[in-house]
């Protein structure tokens, strides 16, 4: 659906010159909902901003099904951006319009006939859960209820993709899920492909299917968001993990706290159904061991459930290396933790 | 010198047909300030902040001929206009030959409140217009000037009340109205009491006129 190229991005020019994208290389299927993970400055937004040229590349290609937006001329890419709907931390609505008006006016650039557009902003009102509020003015609403208007307004052209800038970052958390959910819900509804950037792991773990962590103008890791906020391979990654969590501290406590020489620490990871099964208690059951649960997370990454649970085994060291294989055997993941 | 205040000196036809002289002038200069001055305004905004070369050229240019109009004080303009505003009204005197030099008093004046005020609109919201596929005249006319609208209905407040003092001024170099009977009467004749009532008549246009801005700001505002 989005394919990007080696896409750099510098801004200025000779010794003042900053590079903001230092070649992106990504590639986003129709109907995912893919999210772009970064601190402030990483280039998480100048990347999205490129999608649909509010920001000229400098080089690189940026391909949305067969069209390169980065060789279109002026009109073509007015039309083009018909097709990329775009939602904004701070909304960028039209103060001086009603909510319906906000809605229409993507509509009323194209001419569509009147009947046309009344007939589309209704439904979308009706989608957003803001019919009521109609001839109310953005200034009337809240951020939620903002939000609601600029996503109506950016699916009023019926585009195949739609850009997240920060949509949730100036919302409370109950909002930002409200948000999500309605994100979700349009995505699986309308099968629109959906790129979020954010600087919150929570987003990235409610919605997305997969994700990308930019740092330094430059993507450090992707894949599926299952695999990335389990099993993350680089510190900016465990970082916003942890951010999260806020336990990597306490953990470190309960690793050096004291404990037999044969005891082993390792990090079990369950996925899909085995999370609420009862396997840990009865592979124990069987092999005679003992454990002590050091830190543990029961949750969910979009639909997936998942467990991680950080265990102490103690016992005797022939029965606790039994125990470990049991576990893998039945399919969860082990990992070894070095105290 | 002082003879008091003597009303019956004052003669109160005279005064109708000036205070209508005065409206005239305000309304047709009002007008046509609006008319030169809008554009300006907008094509100021627009080049000064274009990447491209040419744009800025344009700026530079529109921006020093704006400046220098600005810094003649007002009665010099009418006196340097003179045959300007001979050429286009073919008067240089009453209502019609204050009109011309009017409108260039006050045009780049309004010209220059219509570039801050579109300057304040919210870069996000044009940016989101532009991420919807909107054309540079599309951002301009539906999104820019209503966005603007409150900032430029109190410039043109401003500017119309401007105009009034400009109308005054006009009275000392043959423009006719209220100004003209405060300088022939009031002043060249001692008769104060004409120069009060021309004082008067002239405060309460001063205020109808912000009262009916500030009433249109407020019904226009969203925020």
């Amino acid at each position: 659906m989005i394919t990007i190229t080696n896409l750099v991005k510098t801004y200025g020019s000779g010794a003042k010159a900053t590079t903001a994208l230092n070649g992106i290389d990504l590639e986003i299927a129709k109907g995912e909902i893919f999210g772009i993970i970064g601190h402030s400055g990483a280039g998480k937004s100048t990347l999205i901003r490129c999608i649909n040229m509010l920001e000229r590349p400098t080089s690189g290609s940026i391909r949305i099904g067969e069209t390169d937006m980065t060789k279109l001329g002026k009109t073509q890419l007015q039309q083009q951006r018909r097709r990329i709907g775009m939602i904004f931390q701070h909304f960028n609505l039209l103060s001086s319009a009603t909510v319906y008006d906000n809605i229409a006016f993507p509509l009323k650039l194209v001419r569509t006939p009147r009947a046309q557009i009344d007939k589309k902003v209704n439904q979308l009102l009706e989608l957003v859960g803001l019919t009521e509020h109609a001839k109310k003015y953005p200034a009337q609403l809240s951020g939620g209820q903002k939000q609601r208007v600029g996503i109506a307004r950016a699916l009023a052209t019926d585009p195949d993709v739609l850009l997240c800038d920060e949509a949730t970052s100036a919302l409370d958390p109950q909002t930002t899920d409200s948000i999500l959910r309605l994100l979700l819900d349009i995505n699986r509804k309308l099968g629109l492909t959906i790129v979020l950037i954010t600087h919150e792991m929570h987003v990235i773990q409610s919605i997305c299917d997969r994700v990308a962590v930019i740092q330094g103008g430059v993507i450090v890791e992707q894949g599926p968001v299952i695999d990335v906020f389990l099993k993350p391979q680089q510190p900016v990654t465990r970082d916003f993990i942890n951010r999260e969590s806020e336990n990597a501290e306490a953990l470190d406590d309960a690793i050096c706290a004291p404990h037999a020489e044969s005891a082993r620490t390792v990090k079990v990871t369950f996925i899909g159904d085995l999370t609420y099964q009862s396997i840990m208690s009865q592979t124990v059951k069987e092999t005679g061991v003992d454990f002590a649960i050091l830190q543990g997370t029961i949750s969910r990454i979009k639909e997936t459930p998942y467990g991680q649970l950080i265990v102490r085994f103690e016992g005797d060291a022939a029965n606790i290396r039994r125990t470990l294989e049991r576990l893998v055997e039945q399919r969860l993941e082990v990992e070894e933790i070095e105290a | 010198m002082n003879k008091g205040l003597d009303f019956s000196q004052v003669n109160w036809e005279e005064f109708g047909k000036a205070t209508v002289a005065t409206l005239q002038m305000l309304g047709y200069s009002s007008l046509f300030t609006l008319i030169l001055g809008l554009p300006i305004g907008i094509i100021l905004f627009l080049t000064a902040r274009s990447s491209s070369a040419g744009a800025r050229t344009v700026y530079a240019i529109l921006a020093f001929i704006v400046n220098l109009l600005r810094s003649v004080p007002f009665i010099i303009l009418i006196i340097a206009l003179l045959p300007f505003t001979k050429f286009i009204v073919d008067t240089q005197i009453g209502v019609r030959g204050m009109i011309p030099p009017l409108v260039i008093g006050a045009a780049p004046f309004f010209a220059r409140l219509v570039e801050t005020s579109l300057r304040e609109v919210d870069k996000g919201v044009i940016e989101a217009a532009q991420s919807m596929g909107a054309s540079t005249n599309q951002i301009v006319f539906r999104v820019i000037l209503p966005e603007a609208l409150p900032g430029l209905l109190a410039g043109f407040t401003i500017t119309v009340i401007t105009l009034i003092s400009y109308t005054a001024m006009s009275g000392l170099v043959g423009g006719g109205g209220l100004g003209y009977l405060a300088v022939s009467y009031g002043y060249n004749r001692y008769e104060t009491s004409v120069m009060l009532v021309a004082l008067v008549i002239i405060v309460i246009m001063v205020q109808i006129i912000q009262m009916v801005g500030d009433r249109l700001v407020a019904h226009f505002t969203r925020r």
